[in-house]
């Protein structure tokens, strides 16, 4: 189940990550660690037990279609790196 | 050569129009000032939670019941992971293997019968905020020097329908589209207009040789904005892979644009990685399970779908007509006037053309009707004013019917005489071989006359002289 160095590669490239030598062997090292954690489940038997995505047992909790105030644009902008006119500027995508 | 089969499938994409976002209370409305209408929720800020909004799954499950689609017991949202700046999240909120609704199908009618389209599912997702790409030669992403973003289309609420790959012509896709529009519409739950963006479709089209039960390599046509652009890109395509199996060659996966002005499809540019949206539940919301009970409501506040009465409309003028007729608004005006004694392709023509989107009076039907059947009696004014009074003021027939044009001959020749004999430059250039002319002497004839004289004489009578 360990973590392989294409893995780390391909979900950088979908995270257009540019990873380091070093970063990639630390990130397959931590990543595989999770997956080890988190595969302690795999070894109950489940077979009964529909998959949980979610540990609350409510459902349908829904919102009204009523408009709500949005935020001021300085508000908007606060966190915003590059803000050209009202408009978040970001680089060019690959 | 073989005799070659499309297959096509549809993914349709409409935009609610709801009063909020679908997973925050931001304004859900068309244009206005750039990124006024974001909040935490929209603009993905961190520990910001997404509540769904009630009034879009229930739209969604009505779309559903007028597709004929089981409605689900239980669906859940997931996160379509990828990204890109149009999504801050990271991910898209989306549907995956539990939709809201599955298994439905569409009949479409057309002049060779029916054909029935499946529909595979129908779900809700958020939409994408508006990148603008600045500094590239052509606007495009390839090129551009940054990018800028507009959240507040992002988070609106996103119907996605997809159709089993049931459609065997561009025309039908296309016909399909616009009975699919027209339910929508009718729902009241989308403008669904292709020019604002707020109906999208895809196509995905292969060919295959007539007999053949499976399917071959399938392409994706995006960027397809009206009707009319999608029937044409799909033929280009079908066009496309038939020349590529017929020259040998096989059709390869990709997807591809369609270009209007040279009428074909080019793949596009950005290199896609192979889809990997590492789809998950979504952790943040919890599951719909819509009772029975909303359900069988829903179903019960379902309008009359237009489907049937286009295909009823369709065996009195065509399908063509029907269905132009019922997306006008135009169909009651028609009914009106047929259930007045108009026959239907003339009501047709007359709720189209002459009141063209005017509603009359119901009570002035029946004049109307009278003047429509003498038509050829009256003035062109009159005939035409009728309409325009009729859709305010009660229409007398009998008025409008006395004004009748002049017919008689004995009274229009020494006029037409006259009018030749003013215009000696446009009679000589008429003998020359300019029939166009002709158009100039009948105007010079309504004019004297106020537009009574009846066209069909004049022009008899201008003829007799100018080709003595």
């Amino acid at each position: 189940m360990a973590i392989t160095r294409d893995d780390v590669l391909h979900v950088a490239k979908l995270a257009e990550l540019d990873l380091t030598e070093d970063e990639i062997d630390r990130l397959q090292e931590q990543l595989s660690a999770i997956l080890e954690a988190v595969g302690k489940v795999s070894e109950l038997d489940l077979a009964d037990v529909p998959p949980t995505a979610h540990p609350l047992s409510s459902v349908n909790v829904l919102g009204a279609d009523e408009p709500h105030p949005s935020l001021p644009l300085d508000d908007v902008f606060a966190n915003a790196p590059a803000r050209e006119h009202d408009l978040f500027r970001v680089p060019p995508s690959a | 050569m073989p005799e070659w089969e499309p297959v096509i499938g549809l993914e349709i994409h409409v935009q609610l129009k709801t009063r909020t976002k679908m997973f925050c209370r931001c304004e859900n409305t068309f244009g206005g000032e750039p990124n006024t209408r974001t909040c935490p929720v929209c603009l993905a800020h961190p520990g910001a939670l997404p509540v769904p909004n009630e009034r879009a799954i229930e739209w969604t499950i009505k779309l559903g019941l007028a597709l004929g689609c089981t409605i689900a017991e239980r669906a859940v949202f997931h996160r379509k992971n990828y990204f890109y700046p149009d999504n801050p999240k990271g991910y898209q909120i989306s549907q995956y293997d539990e939709p809201l609704c599955i298994d439905g199908a569409m009949l479409v009618p057309g002049p060779d019968g029916d054909a029935e389209v499946g529909i595979i599912r129908a779900h809700l997702e958020e939409d994408a905020a508006k990148t603008i790409h600045v500094g590239g030669a052509t606007g495009r992403i390839v090129g551009a020097a940054h990018s800028n973003v507009d959240f507040n289309r992002g988070g609106t609420p996103l119907v996605e329908i997809v159709t089993q790959p049931d459609i065997r012509s561009a025309e039908e896709a296309k016909r399909f589209l616009q009975l699919l529009r027209q339910t929508i519409v009718e729902l009241g739950i989308s403008d669904a207009e292709m020019e604002k963006g707020t109906l999208r479709a895809d196509a995905n089209v292969s060919v295959r040789e007539r007999g053949e039960t499976g399917f071959r390599t399938r392409t994706e046509l995006k960027n397809m904005n009206s009707f009319n652009h999608i029937a044409r890109g799909i033929d280009a395509e079908i066009r496309r892979q038939i020349e590529v199996w017929e020259s040998g060659g096989e059709v390869v996966q990709q997807t591809l644009d369609y270009e209007v002005k040279s009428d074909t499809v080019t793949a596009r540019r950005r290199k896609e990685e192979a889809d990997d949206y590492r789809y998950f539940p979504e952790p943040d919301l919890v599951p719909l399970e819509p009772s029975r009970g909303l359900v069988e409501r829903l179903r019960e506040e379902l309008p009359e779908l237009p489907g049937e009465r286009i295909r009823s409309l369709g065996n009195e003028i065509g399908f063509d007509s029907a269905l132009e007729l019922v997306a006008t608004g135009n169909e009651a005006t028609a009914r009106g006037l047929v259930e007045h004694g108009l026959d239907w392709p003339k009501a047709a023509s007359v709720a189209m053309n002459e009141l063209a989107g005017r509603e009359p009076l119901r009570e002035n039907f029946r004049a109307l009707v009278a003047i429509i059947q003498q038509r050829d009696r009256i003035t062109r004014e009159a005939y035409h004013a009728s309409f325009a009074s009729s859709v305010t003021t009660a229409i007398n027939s009998d008025e409008v019917l006395a004004q009748t044009v002049v017919a008689d001959t004995a009274e229009l020749e020494p006029l037409v005489d006259r009018i030749l004999e003013a215009s000696p430059a446009q009679v000589a250039s008429y003998r020359g071989g300019k029939q166009g002319v002709l158009g100039f002497f009948v105007g010079q004839v309504m004019k004297e006359t106020q537009g009574k004289a009846d066209p069909k004489i004049v022009n008899e009578l201008l003829r007799q002289k100018l080709d003595a």
